[in-house]
Formats: structure tokens, C-alpha cells, sequence
């Protein structure tokens, strides 16, 4: 039914649209749960409140995260060519999504964090735990499940964004869906496009609710 | 010297620019061995009390002292070294929701850099203490509450610690599981000689098993000492009200809202004699039974009866010396008790 050029194309693209989804989801990870600790730890009831830190970091996520994908992506064009060398394709795509999923994913933490009891964490507290301790050994690990949720909630999210930067040339299957289904009217191509888009993330969000469900303890 | 001792502690809680004074001039020894009972009404400052004795809530005034040293002087470090020498657990047990019950017993040993083999075998010895070596592979979640609370005294225990401070730790509990984790904690007292401090609302637990009481009232330290003296001839009016309760207000005897109420107290050697029925005979005179009540004290059982006596100062008076003579403890009960 398709040409063989075309399924290679398609196959391009899901390799692309994973590429963009996995390593921005990592990368947004590696700055966003840290930002995310220390928004719970600096936070009013966190386990060293700090207003201005708070603020600062408070500030910038929204700020961040006010301006719409679209226009970060094209405002960080120039940031993108400093560090990638281009600015279209998948690679330098990843670039914009990060910066714009850390501060979110960093929210997401956040309030996974502020879901901790706060009397588990007196009750390490009374045992002579230090803050360090109280993060990686109380907080992360009470927080697992939760915090799997969202990361799920932002695969799904850079997943649907790095589609969207298809119209800049990102590359992967948005890319494919904007090129061959909007400028060259050939809606077969994007349906397809969209129904693939459509079951990666159903598997992405299959496989999350399942293992969430696996790990939590918490359950009857 | 004593195990904790706490000197003119004042603590000031800063709420959207108002001062709310929690705690007030609280002077308190407790003594090594002792099972220390502080009750008070909730919202008397009593769990802030109990908070400052490991530091958790740093005093705004006074001082606390742990085996003679004063906890102000201590560096963040041997603070909390301090602390794991101080067990705790609370009413909602705070056990680590997703670790199962071996692990939330290692855990406070696992903080102090304890090698897990060794920590596991520690564990285990605790959980058959506390009779729940069966458990080890659950989950908090599967647990009942007396079981939850078992395992939070286990954890408390690991590091073997000197003091285990208790913050509400019965009141989630129904009277049956309460009782089994109070014969627990006097196990543990007995056994260990762990000095055991608990917080509480209710007068029963601190009769069932603590020697010496401390009453919190309004941030204040209103009464302290020995359980039976208090217990028999209780001083202030928030002592009088935990020990009765404050029903005698609300029934519908008015008319005898006056001074003719009087509180009498049994132990044993006079509990024999059926006193009040000899003394309507005596006097000839009618004697209205308001209230009575059987308590355990220590281990002992001690009743409590308020009776209602007739408006003659002359009789009343003599009806007193009556019952004193007979062994009895003869309080006049005011409209506060």
C-alpha cells in the first residue's frame, strides 16, 4: 500500500520522535529534579525555607513557562545554533524542549515532594537524620511513586511537543506530519502520522500506569 | 543527675506577626527509669513540650538537658547524634509508606551508617520483641494500627536508645490495642530500663502505667509528682477535670451545684467495707451517689465515687471525718471538677 521510501521515511521518524522524547525527557530530568528539590526544600515548608532563593527560582520557571512552545522555540533559535551548530533537526530540537520542560518537570517534582508526610519526615528528623539523608533516603523514596507518575505525565507532554516543533523543521514524525499531510496535502501520510503518534504515547503511558501500579505500597 | 531535665523552658510561636506563647516557664526532672507521664487538654502545648526535648522545636527560652548536657551547646552534628540516643513515636505512627517493616525497622540504623547484614539481624531481634517477626515482609498498608505502632517501637528501639518519647502514641488506638502497646512500653521500661516519656489527653494511660505526671495546662506547668498522690488528691482544676471529666457539669442536678459535692477515693485496704451504706446508716441522712468509677492505677484498682451530701455544714463535716477515719481520700469537689 505504502511505498517502501515512504515506510522508510516513517520509520525515520519514530526513531526521531523517540530520540527527541527520550533524551529531552533525561536531559530535563538531570536539571529539573534538582531544581524541583530545592523548590521543596527552600519552600515554605521544606526542610530549609529560604524566600529568596524560592522566589528567584519560583520567578524563572514561570517565566519559562508562560511562553508558549512555539515561540520558545523560535526565540531560542540563536541559543540552539551556539550549541548544536543548527538549528533545525532532531538534535538541535532537543535544545528548546529541555529548557522548556526543566522548570516544568521541576513543578511536577515539587508537588510530588510537598505529597510527603510531613510527619515521616519529623519522624527521620527524630532519628538524627541530616537534610541530605532526609532528601535521598525519606523524601525521593517516598515520593517514588508519584514522582513516576510524573514523569509519565512529561514523557507524554515532550512527546506531543517535540511534534510541535515539526513546523520549525525538528524533525520526527511532526515533521513528516507538517510536510507531507499540511504543505502537500497528503492526508493519508499525516493520518498515519498522527495514529502512530497516537499509540507511542498510549505505550508510554501504559507502561508508566503499570509500573506506578507495580511499585506503590501504599495500596490495600 | 537526672536523665532529661528541663529548666525554665519558654517557647514563642511567630504567626503572621502575632506571638503566641506555646509554652511558659516549664521546669520539669525526669528521673532515669521513670515512665513520665505529661497530660494536658489538646492545644495545651504539650506535644510543642514533648518536641523540645530532642530539639525538634528549639526552645525560644530555657534550657533542655539530656543527661546533663545542654542541647543549645551541641553543634548540628552532635545534635543528631544526640537524637538517636532518644527514640520517638507518634500518634500516626510516620512509618515509611513504601519500605516494608524490616526496612522501616533498619532505617534509623541505616542513618547512622550501620552495615545492612547487621542492621537486619538487629531488626529482626526487635520485631520478635515486639512480637511481629512474622511481618517483616509487609507493607505498612497491610498492617492494623496496633501493629503499625508496634513496628514504630521497634524502629525507636533500634539504636538503642536511652529515652523513647511517646506523642500521642495510644490515641489513634482503640482500648483494646492501646492497652497491649501500654503493657509494651512497660515491658520495654522494665526490661530495658529505657526512661520512657509520654504525652497524652487521657487520664487513663498515664494510670495505667507512668509513676510520675506532669499536668500542662494553657502552656503552663500547673501540677507534678507522683501518679497516686495526684491521682487521690488532685490540686488544680485542669488535674480535677482530667481525672472526672467534666460531666458532673452537665447533669441535670443543678440544685446541688453548690459546695455539697464531695470526692472520695478508694484503694484497696478500704475497699472492703461497705462504707457508704454504713455511713447512711450512721447518720441517717440521704447520700446521692453522682458518679463512681474503678480505675487502674499502677496496677492497683482504685475507685472514685462523687457523692452528692446533705446541705448541713455540720453534717457534712461530720460525715468527712467519718469517711477519713474509714481510710478514704475525701476531696471537696468544686464546679471545675
Amino acid at each position: 500500500m505504502l511505498e517502501p521510501k515512504v515506510v522508510q521515511m516513517l520509520l525515520e521518524g519514530i526513531r526521531d520522535t523517540l530520540y527527541m522524547t527520550i533524551v529531552s525527557t533525561v536531559a530535563g530530568y538531570i536539571i529539573g529534579l534538582p531544581l524541583g528539590v530545592l523548590l521543596h526544600v527552600t519552600g515554605e515548608n521544606g526542610l530549609r525555607p529560604n524566600v529568596v532563593i524560592y522566589r528567584v527560582i519560583d520567578f524563572i520557571c514561570n517565566i519559562i513557562r508562560s511562553v508558549p512552545f512555539l515561540i520558545l522555540l523560535i526565540l531560542l533559535i540563536p541559543f540552539t545554533r551556539l550549541i548544536v551548530g543548527q538549528s533545525y533537526g532532531s538534535t538541535a530540537t532537543i535544545v528548546p524542549l529541555v529548557i522548556c520542560a526543566a522548570p516544568y518537570i521541576g513543578r511536577v517534582v515539587e508537588s510530588s515532594l510537598n505529597e510527603v508526610d510531613k510527619g515521616v519526615v519529623e519522624a527521620a528528623r527524630s532519628m538524627g537524620a541530616s537534610n541530605i539523608q532526609i532528601i535521598f533516603k525519606v523524601l525521593l523514596v517516598e515520593a517514588k511513586t508519584s514522582l513516576l507518575t510524573g514523569f509519565t505525565i512529561t514523557t507524554g507532554l515532550l512527546l506531543g511537543y517535540s511534534a510541535m516543533s515539526g513546523t520549525v523543521g525538528g524533525g520526527g514524525l511532526g515533521d513528516i506530519a507538517v510536510r507531507y499531510g499540511y504543505y502537500r496535502w497528503k492526508t493519508d501520510i499525516m493520518i498515519i502520522t498522527v495514529a502512530l503518534l497516537i499509540i507511542i504515547f498510549q505505550i508510554i503511558q501504559y507502561i508508566g500506569t503499570k509500573v506506578v501500579t507495580k511499585l506503590d505500597h501504599r495500596k490495600r | 543527675m537526672s536523665e532529661i531535665e528541663i529548666k525554665n523552658l519558654k517557647k514563642v510561636f511567630e504567626i503572621k506577626g502575632h506571638s503566641i506563647i506555646a509554652l511558659d516557664n516549664i521546669n520539669l526532672s525526669i528521673e532515669k527509669g521513670d515512665i513520665f507521664g505529661i497530660i494536658g487538654m489538646s492545644g495545651a502545648g504539650k506535644s510543642t513540650l514533648v518536641r523540645s526535648i530532642n530539639y525538634l522545636e528549639k526552645p525560644t527560652e530555657g534550657q533542655i538537658l539530656i543527661d546533663g548536657t545542654d542541647l543549645f551547646f551541641l553543634s548540628e552534628k552532635e545534635l543528631r547524634k544526640k537524637r538517636s540516643d532518644i527514640g520517638m513515636i507518634f500518634q500516626n505512627f510516620n512509618l515509611l509508606e513504601q519500605k516494608n517493616v524490616l526496612d522501616n525497622v533498619c532505617f534509623p540504623l541505616e542513618i547512622g551508617g550501620v552495615k545492612k547484614k547487621e542492621a537486619r539481624v538487629r531488626a529482626r531481634e526487635l520485631l520478635r520483641t515486639v512480637n511481629l517477626e512474622d511481618k517483616e515482609k509487609a507493607y505498612p498498608s497491610q498492617l492494623s494500627g496496633g501493629q503499625k505502632q508496634r513496628v514504630a517501637i521497634a524502629r525507636a528501639l533500634a539504636t538503642n536508645p536511652r529515652i523513647l518519647l511517646c506523642d500521642e502514641a495510644t490515641s489513634a488506638l482503640d482500648p483494646q490495642t492501646t492497652s497491649s502497646i501500654l503493657s509494651l512500653l512497660k515491658e520495654i521500661n522494665h526490661n530495658l530500663g529505657i526512661t520512657i516519656v509520654i504525652i497524652t489527653h487521657q487520664m487513663s494511660v498515664v494510670t495505667e502505667i507512668c509513676n510520675r505526671v506532669a499536668i500542662i495546662d494553657n502552656g503552663r506547668l500547673v501540677e507534678e509528682g507522683s501518679v497516686d498522690t495526684i491521682f487521690e488528691n488532685p490540686q488544680s482544676d485542669a488535674a480535677k477535670e482530667l481525672i472526672s471529666g467534666k460531666d458532673l457539669r452537665f447533669t441535670p442536678l443543678k440544685k446541688y451545684e453548690t459546695d455539697n459535692r464531695i470526692r472520695i477515693v478508694f484503694k484497696e485496704n478500704s475497699a472492703y467495707e461497705p462504707v457508704i451504706s454504713n455511713l447512711i446508716l450512721k447518720f441517717q441522712k440521704p447520700v446521692n451517689i453522682l458518679k463512681a468509677d474503678t480505675r487502674n492505677v499502677n496496677g492497683k484498682a482504685v475507685g472514685e465515687m462523687i457523692l452528692s451530701v446533705p446541705d448541713d455544714a455540720v453534717t457534712r463535716g461530720e460525715m468527712v471525718s467519718y469517711l477519713e477515719e474509714e481510710g478514704l481520700i475525701v476531696t471537696e469537689v468544686t464546679d471545675n471538677a
